[in-house]
C-alpha cells in the first residue's frame, strides 16, 4: 500500500464491501495530483456508500411494506384522511376570514360615508380661508371624525386639501398618509370611492394589515380645490383572530389525521391480530402440536375463521391419531407375528439340526431330505426375518442407534465375513481403505447389513472378476462403494433395482438364497441414516452400488466423497 | 408342571429352562441333554423364581415372554439374589427389549430362531467363565481385583459383580495399555468367534461402571475410547 498509483487505487474502489487498511505512519507525501485523486476517491466511496445505505434503506422500507397489512392500512389512511382534512380546513378557513373580513369591511363603508357626510359639513367652506385656517380646519375635523368612534371599532383618519399639485394633509397619526397607496389615491382624487387593503406601520413601527377608505369629500368652491378624506381601519384583532383560528384547524388538522390513522391501525390491529394467531396456530399444528386450538370469541367473520381453523385442527388430529394407532397395531401386529411364527421356527429348526446331525444313520433318501429340510428352514428364517425388518420400516418402528465408530474395521469385518462365499464363486475381493480412521456416528449393525448385502450380490453377479470395495471421507460424509464388473445394469434395471422382489434376471440361479428384500432393506437402512444408496451400471461395464452417510448423524448430506460412476471403464471384453 | 430333574449322562452342570411352549422346552432338553446338561423346567413365570432357589441351577435359559410373569422381571428378581450366568431367549430382535433384558441383569442372548449350535456354544461360554483360575492380583485405580478368590475391593469394601462383569474387568485390567474394541471384548468374554451384538458390551459396561465407578458419569475404571473401544484406567 505503499505506492497508491491512481490506477491501482481506481480498480481498488470497484470493491464495495471495503475493509479500512492501515496506513504506515511514515507514508511517502504525495503531489497534489496524487491528493486530488485521493479526495476524488473519497468522495466517490462516500458517494458509493451513501447510495448502497439508501438503497439498503428503502428495501427495508419495502420489505415492511410488503410485510404489514397494519402499516399499510394505517399509511394509507393517514394520507386519505391527511388530504381530507387539509381541503376541508382550507375551505372553512376561507369562509370565516370572508365573512370576518366582509362584515369588517361593511362597517368601515359605513362609518366612512357618514364620516364624508360630517367633513362636508365641517369643511363645507374651506376653500374660501386661507392656509392657516385650513389646515386648522383639517385637523379639527380629524379629530372630531376620529372621536365620534363608530361600529368598525378604531381607526386613523387622514384628510388632505389638494388644491393642483399642492397637497396639505392632516391626519391623527402621522405615518398614514405616507403609507397610503398611489393607486388608492388616484382613484379618490378620480371623484370616486374606494377602499384598499395595506400594511400600515403602527406605533411601534409594526406592519399591520390595514383596511384603508378613501373619499373625496364634496366642498363648494372652485374645481381645482378638493379635500380628500381616508380612513384607516387597522385589522390587527381581525388578524389576531384569524392567527388563532389558523392554529386551532392546523392543530386539528394534525390531531385529526393522526386520529384517524390511529382508528386505522386499531381496526386493522383486530382484523390482523385474529389472523396472525391463525397463522401462528396453524404453524405450531404443522410443527405437529396437534392439539393446538383457537379460541373463539363472539359470532364474526373472525370467529368462524377461528371456528373453521379448529374443525380443521380437529380433522387433522383425528386422522392422525388414527393412523398412529394403524401404525401402532402395525408394530404389534409384527411383534407378535415375530414371537408367535420364531418360537415354533426355533422348535423345527433345533430338531432338523438334531437331524441333520444324524442323518449318517439314515439311508440315503431320509438322509437327503434332512439336508433339504435344513437348508430350506435356513431359507425360511431369512425370509422371515427380512419381512420382519421391512414391515418394521413399514411401520415406522426403525430406530436408528448411532454411535462413534471407525468404519476401516467395519469394512474389513464385512469382507472377512464375506470371503467363503468369494471364496466359492473364485471372485476376489479387493479393499480401499484410507490408512486413517474414518470415524463416522453410524449405526454398525445397520451399516455392515447395507455391507454384506452389496459385496453379496456383487460377488453373485460378478462372473468371478474382482470385486472392489472402497471407503472414502470428506469432513462432512462417508462413502462406501461396490464395484462388480459383472453383467451390469440396463437402466432399466437401475430403476428397479431396490425394488421388493425385484430379480435382474428372473432364469438366474441364485446361489445365496436371497429374500429379494435386500436391497429394499439396505435402501431404507442409508434412508434411515440421512443417507444415500445409489446405484449405477452399464449393460457389460458391471454395476456400482454407493452408500453414503453423514459423518455426523442427524446432518444433512450435500455430496458424496465418492463418484457414483467409476472414473475409468475398460472397454468391453467379450466373454463366452 | 412342577420342576422336575431328569437325571442322565455325565452331568456338566444343571440347567433351569424358563419357557412356556411345551415343544421348545423339550426340545432344548434334548440339545441340552445331548450336550451333557442337566435340565430343569419351568413353564409357568410366576413359579420360576421358587423353582430357581429350589434347584439351585448353574445357568438359567429364560424365555422373555411368559404368562403369569414377566421375564424381565424375574431376571431382575434372580439378581438380587445370585450371580448365575443367564441367557435369554428372545423373540424380538428389536433392540430396545434386548437392552432392557441386559440392564435387568441377563448376561447375554439368544434370538430365535436359533440353532442347538448357537445355544450350546452359549450355554457352554457361560458355564466356562471362571474355570482357569491363576493366582493373580490386579488393580485398575483404587479398585483391587483378586482373581483366583473372584473378589473385586474398593478401600477393602467388596464390590459384588456377577461373573460376567467381573470377566470384563479383568480382561480389561490384565492389559491396561490396550484398548479393548468391541468385537474384541466379545471374542475374549463372551466367547463369541464372529462380531455378533457390540449392544452386549455397552450395556455390561454401564452396569459394570454404575458398580466400580465413584461417579458413573466421569469414569476413572473403565474409560471410553471414542471410535474405538474401551481401555482400563490407569492403576
Amino acid at each position: 500500500m505503499s505506492t497508491t498509483t491512481g490506477d491501482s487505487a481506481v480498480g481498488d474502489t470497484d470493491q464495495v464491501p471495503r475493509v479500512a487498511v492501515p496506513r504506515p505512519p511514515d507514508r511517502p507525501r504525495r503531489s497534489p495530483s496524487e491528493l486530488r485523486a485521493a479526495v476524488r476517491r473519497r468522495l466517490r466511496r462516500t458517494r458509493r456508500r451513501a447510495i448502497v445505505r439508501t438503497g439498503r434503506l428503502i428495501r427495508r422500507a419495502v420489505h415492511a411494506w410488503r410485510g404489514s397489512l397494519q402499516l399499510r392500512v394505517g399509511a394509507i389512511t393517514m394520507l386519505v384522511a391527511g388530504v381530507l382534512v387539509v381541503v376541508v380546513s382550507l375551505v372553512l378557513f376561507r369562509q370565516i376570514s370572508d365573512q370576518l373580513l366582509g362584515a369588517k369591511q361593511r362597517a368601515a363603508i359605513a362609518q366612512s360615508l357618514s364620516g364624508v357626510q360630517y367633513a362636508q359639513s365641517e369643511v363645507g367652506g374651506i376653500a374660501t380661508g386661507d392656509s392657516a385656517s385650513i389646515r386648522s380646519t383639517l385637523q379639527r375635523t380629524v379629530e372630531n371624525l376620529q372621536s365620534r368612534g363608530g361600529a368598525a371599532g378604531d381607526f386613523d383618519v387622514v384628510m388632505v386639501y389638494r388644491s393642483g399639485d399642492d397637497e396639505r394633509p392632516a391626519s391623527s397619526r402621522r405615518d398614514i398618509w405616507a403609507a397610503l397607496p398611489a393607486d388608492l389615491r388616484a382613484q379618490v382624487a378620480d371623484g370616486s370611492q374606494a377602499y384598499r387593503y395595506a400594511p400600515v406601520s403602527d406605533a411601534g413601527g409594526r406592519p399591520v394589515p390595514t383596511l384603508l377608505v378613501g373619499a373625496p369629500v364634496p366642498t363648494e368652491g372652485q374645481s381645482g380645490d378638493r379635500v380628500e378624506v381616508y380612513f384607516a381601519f387597522p385589522l390587527d384583532q381581525e388578524q389576531a383572530t384569524l392567527e388563532g383560528i389558523r392554529s386551532t384547524v392546523g392543530i386539528t388538522c394534525v390531531v385529526l389525521t393522526l386520529f384517524v390513522a390511529g382508528i386505522g391501525v386499531l381496526v386493522t390491529r383486530l382484523v390482523v391480530d385474529p389472523v396472525r394467531r391463525a397463522a401462528g396456530g396453524a404453524q405450531r399444528l404443522a410443527e405437529g402440536h396437534l392439539e393446538e386450538r383457537l379460541a373463539v370469541r363472539g359470532e364474526d367473520d373472525l370467529a368462524r375463521l377461528a371456528t373453521s381453523f379448529n374443525a380443521m385442527a380437529d380433522s387433522l388430529q383425528r386422522q392422525i391419531t388414527q393412523l398412529e394407532g394403524l401404525s401402532q397395531l402395525q408394530q404389534r401386529f409384527t411383534s407378535d407375528v415375530s414371537h408367535e411364527l420364531r418360537t415354533p421356527l426355533t422348535t423345527v429348526q433345533m430338531a432338523a439340526s438334531v437331524l441333520h446331525e444324524a442323518r449318517e444313520d439314515f439311508d440315503p433318501a431320509v438322509a437327503r431330505s434332512a439336508e433339504l429340510l435344513q437348508n430350506e428352514l435356513n431359507r425360511f428364517e431369512m425370509l422371515l426375518s427380512d419381512l420382519l425388518e421391512i414391515s418394521r420400516y413399514d411401520a415406522g418402528a426403525a430406530v436408528l442407534e448411532p454411535e462413534p465408530q471407525d468404519l476401516v474395521p467395519l469394512v474389513a469385518r464385512v469382507v472377512e465375513g464375506m470371503s467363503a462365499l468369494a471364496a466359492r464363486h473364485d471372485c476376489e475381493l479387493r479393499v480401499l481403505t484410507p490408512p486413517v480412521p474414518v470415524i463416522a456416528e453410524v449405526d454398525g449393525r445397520r451399516v455392515g447389513r447395507v455391507l454384506r448385502n452389496l459385496v453379496g450380490n456383487a460377488i453373485e453377479h460378478g462372473r468371478g472378476e474382482p470385486v472392489e470395495i472402497t471407503l472414502a471421507a470428506s469432513s462432512s460424509a462417508a462413502a462406501i462403494t461396490v464395484r462388480d464388473h459383472g453383467i451390469g445394469l440396463t437402466p432399466a434395471d437401475a430403476q428397479h433395482v431396490f425394488d421388493r422382489f425385484w430379480r435382474a434376471d428372473a432364469s438366474r440361479v441364485r446361489t445365496i438364497g436371497g429374500s429379494g428384500l435386500g436391497l429394499s432393506i439396505s435402501l431404507e437402512d442409508a434412508r434411515l441414516h440421512g443417507g444415500w444408496l445409489q446405484v449405477w451400471g452399464l449393460p457389460g461395464q458391471g454395476a456400482q452400488f454407493r452408500l453414503t452417510v453423514p459423518m455426523t448423524a442427524g446432518a444433512e448430506l450435500t455430496s458424496s466423497p465418492l463418484p457414483l460412476r467409476p472414473p475409468f471403464l475398460p472397454p468391453v471384453r467379450s466373454r463366452s | 408342571m412342577p420342576p422336575s430333574v431328569p437325571s442322565q449322562g455325565t452331568n456338566r452342570g444343571r440347567v433351569l429352562v424358563v419357557d412356556d411352549d411345551a415343544a421348545l422346552a423339550e426340545m432344548l432338553g434334548i440339545v441340552l441333554r445331548r450336550e451333557g446338561y442337566e435340565p430343569a423346567f419351568v413353564s409357568d413365570g410366576a413359579r420360576a423364581v421358587a423353582a430357581f432357589q429350589q434347584l439351585r441351577p448353574d445357568l438359567v435359559l429364560l424365555d422373555l415372554m411368559l404368562p403369569g410373569r414377566n421375564g424381565l422381571q424375574i431376571c431382575a428378581d434372580i439378581r438380587t439374589t445370585s450371580t448365575v450366568p443367564i441367557v435369554m431367549l428372545t423373540a424380538k430382535g428389536d433392540t430396545i427389549d434386548i437392552v432392557q433384558g441386559l440392564e435387568a441383569g441377563a448376561d447375554d442372548y439368544v434370538t430365535k430362531p436359533f440353532k442347538p449350535v448357537e445355544l450350546v456354544a452359549r450355554v457352554r461360554a457361560q458355564l466356562r467363565r471362571g474355570e482357569s483360575v491363576q493366582a493373580e492380583s490386579l488393580a485398575i485405580g483404587d479398585v483391587q481385583i483378586d482373581v483366583p478368590a473372584h473378589q473385586v475391593t474398593r478401600d477393602g469394601t467388596a464390590i459384588g459383580l456377577t461373573p460376567l462383569e467381573f470377566d470384563l474387568l479383568v480382561a480389561l485390567a490384565r492389559k491396561p495399555r490396550q484398548v479393548f474394541t468391541r468385537e474384541l471384548l466379545l471374542e475374549q468374554v463372551w466367547g463369541y468367534r464372529h462380531a455378533a451384538d457390540t449392544r452386549l458390551v455397552n450395556v455390561h459396561v454401564q452396569r459394570l461402571r454404575a458398580k466400580v465407578e465413584r461417579d458413573p458419569e466421569n469414569p476413572e475404571v473403565v474409560l471410553t475410547v471414542r471410535g474405538v473401544g474401551y481401555k482400563a484406567g490407569p492403576p
